[in-house]
């Protein structure tokens, strides 16, 4: 699995309008099951999908979402937000930089 | 032998608090397993029963399908499957962790 599947996928099926997606694999390389188990990604997703779903529903989606582009995931570190949500966060903390990829 | 979905099944309902992990409890084999720990200790966690899921590729494999969710750690709470690390970590912030784990130690 590859960042750029990751990214169609997610945008195809939740039509973030904000996805920053950093591969982290390199952080874990070495520990046990690294290697045999793909990489590790760190995923920021702003969608409306979202709005009125738990956590779990939320990561679900995007579970689903990337369910059977590639080997099998080793980790995301998922950040899913509403749009409300997300603009909160950035007036609640605006020294945090966010890359927008919405084209 | 047993149906490791039995197994698994039998593992989250003996227990009140379970947690899949890589590793164990000393000496995790992952930085989302070590936070899920972490986290689990700061909520009060007094008895914490947990699977190494690297010691058994039936288990590592089973859980996925047990809970529909890809990735390790899980945590389950009285039988109910609650999250992964980031799910634990919002939980925790919102104070929800803690609420969860007194529940269930009465």
């Amino acid at each position: 699995m590859n960042k750029e599947a990751i990214e169609n996928a997610v945008r195809s099926a939740l039509q973030p309008q904000e996805l920053e997606i950093r591969d982290r694999s390199e952080a874990h390389a070495g520990h046990a099951g690294a290697t045999s188990d793909g990489g590790h990604y760190e995923l920021r997703i702003v969608s409306d999908k979202f709005t009125g779903l738990s956590p779990l529903a939320r990561h679900r989606l995007v579970y689903a979402a990337v369910d059977g582009i590639g080997e099998s995931i080793h980790a995301f570190a998922l950040q899913t937000l509403t749009p409300e949500e997300a603009q909160a966060r950035a007036q609640k903390r605006p020294q945090r930089r966010t890359i927008s990829l919405h084209s | 032998m047993a149906d490791i979905q039995d197994i698994i099944q039998d593992q989250v309902s003996k227990h009140p608090i379970t947690l899949y992990m890589k590793g164990n409890p000393r000496a995790p084999q992952c930085g989302f397993s070590a936070r899920a720990v972490q986290l689990l200790q700061q909520a009060g966690v007094k008895e914490l029963f947990t699977v190494d899921v690297l010691a058994d590729p039936q288990i590592r494999d089973g859980i996925k399908k047990f809970s529909n969710w890809p990735t390790i750690p899980q945590l389950y709470i009285n039988g109910e499957f609650v999250g992964g690390s980031d799910i634990m970590t919002d939980l925790f912030q919102q104070g929800e962790l803690q609420k969860l784990v007194s529940k269930v130690q009465g």
